[in-house]
């Protein structure tokens, strides 16, 4: 018996709504992110992740309003990513409830935020997001690098150094999502994942192309992640997060069930 | 005792998310008093006080110290129950190695000491730090706070650095490549490393068995 693995279910929010559509025929209201996170909650989720993809600057008190109603309900690690600039955001999501932070462009713009912002807050509540997509030619040693703007904009930066640097820098956790397999259900990039596994100390969440229960094991044991995040597969309840966390079990993984 | 008339106060020395713990109390105990205070005179009328503490040793050690809460948390533990959380649990051992070693309030003997950076488990495989996620906690003694909870139930923990105490005084551990202190009890004081904020079901039963301990 030790530590667990973890499984993390995502939900995209804007202004406040669950987007990309959950399914859940009998709660009350599907595209409210605290019904949704109390689902997951009974259900056995380990953390919750709270993706804003609100581009508004007036939506974030929205934001901010969802995040408080979450904390107040769910009593399992709440980390919201989505917008984080400065270190007033990181303040006002950590007194709305949130546990941890995903900081992802801001970063890129300005390596030294997350510096300040492990000073400041811990590096125990500062989670680096890394969109990384593979750019090697078929016949090169895989490459992989790293993205902002949900894939669209490179950065000529390597990925895996990227994942070093940001954890010299104080991230407690890496948020590693591959763009290449992001929405294909074809399973994690377990190369990539685990590479950055290996190369950084801190716990490393795998993301991006879950379609089945098999791919969150190979995340784990091929991979090498310490947590697997998904979003999809769950919201559509094709499987409950308990029928996902038997499956792991039952493959000799370590889960709180 | 009833939850009807209890005053706790979680003590905020401005180091970060003291929201969950206060909305996890209001949840257990909805007709409780639940304060988030600064102010040492709140501090002093409580009937329980939660020490927590979230990020750097060094930081929360200056706070305490500035703010003068290092008599108040000594004056509570002799007075009533008192529950310490995180860094609020490692803040009252001797020292700290964190932040190149750190002097802490030194209520209870022991000291603070870093996971590594070469940790492994007994299979060989190597541990990320922190150590972050669910572990079991072995229960080491009977005790009030454990009522209603599972022995080697799961809780969720984030930290680098763990306490090492004297026997005496742990009542559960966790092993993370070595075992550690996951919990310390001593007279009115009842100390936790994980977050029974964040701990689900086992958490909030343990939120719920302070609200009612009556300490020594």
């Amino acid at each position: 018996m030790g530590l667990a693995k973890r499984i993390i279910p995502c939900l995209d929010v804007d202004k406040g709504r669950v987007v990309k559509g959950v399914k859940f025929i009998d709660i009350r209201d599907a595209g409210d992110p605290v019904e949704v996170a109390k689902r997951y909650d009974s259900e056995g989720a380990d953390e919750i992740t709270f993706l804003d993809i609100t581009a508004s600057h007036e939506g974030r008190d929205t934001t901010l309003h969802t995040v408080e109603r979450m904390a107040s309900e769910v009593f399992i690690p709440l980390t919201v990513g989505g917008g984080v600039r400065v270190l007033e955001d990181i303040r006002a999501l950590l007194n709305a409830g949130a546990d941890k932070v995903g900081i992802n462009s801001a970063a890129v713009n300005n390596p030294d935020f997350v510096r300040a912002a492990a000073d400041r807050f811990g590096s125990q509540c500062i989670v680096v997001a890394i969109d990384a997509k593979q750019v090697n030619s078929e016949d090169e040693a895989p490459r992989w690098e790293l993205f902002t703007h949900g894939g669209r904009q490179p950065t000529g930066l390597d990925a895996i150094a990227w994942a070093v640097r940001m954890h010299s820098y104080g991230a407690g956790e890496i948020l590693l999502t591959s763009m290449d397999r992001d929405g294909t259900r074809d399973g994690f990039d377990l190369a990539l994942t685990r590479a950055v596994s290996d190369a950084v100390a801190v716990p490393v969440i795998a993301s991006g192309g879950v379609g089945n229960l098999q791919h969150l094991v190979d995340g784990i044991v091929t991979g090498g992640a310490d947590a697997v995040l998904a979003a999809s597969i769950f919201h559509f309840a094709e499987y409950s997060i308990g029928e996902a966390k038997r499956y792991m079990a039952d493959r000799g993984i370590e889960m709180r069930l | 005792m009833t939850d009807f008339s209890v005053r706790i106060a979680i003590i905020d020395y401005g180091m970060g998310n003291l929201h969950s713990a206060a909305k996890a109390f209001e949840h257990v105990a909805p007709r409780a008093e639940v304060v988030v205070t600064s102010d040492a005179a709140e501090i002093a009328e409580a009937d329980r006080v939660v020490f927590p503490g979230v990020g750097a040793i060094r930081d929360c050690m200056a706070e305490i110290v500035r703010r003068g809460f290092d008599q108040a948390v000594r004056k509570a533990i002799s007075e009533k129950p008192v529950l310490g959380i995180c860094v609020g649990m490692q803040a009252l051992m001797n020292r700290s190695e964190e932040n190149n070693g750190v002097d802490c309030l030194g209520i209870f003997p022991g000291n603070v000491r870093f996971f590594g950076r070469d940790l492994h488990d007994g299979r060989g495989n190597r541990l990320k730090v922190p150590h972050m996620g669910w572990n079991c906690v072995h229960q080491a003694i009977d005790h009030p706070m454990w009522r209603g909870i599972a022995q080697d139930e799961r809780f969720y923990f984030v930290h680098s650095y763990f306490v090492d105490a004297a026997p005496e005084i742990v009542a559960g551990t966790c092993d993370y490549g070595r075992p550690f202190a996951a919990a310390l009890a001593s007279d009115n004081l009842f100390a936790v490393q994980f977050h029974p904020e964040k701990s689900h079901t086992a958490g909030l039963q343990l939120l719920k068995n302070f609200v009612s301990w009556q300490g020594r």
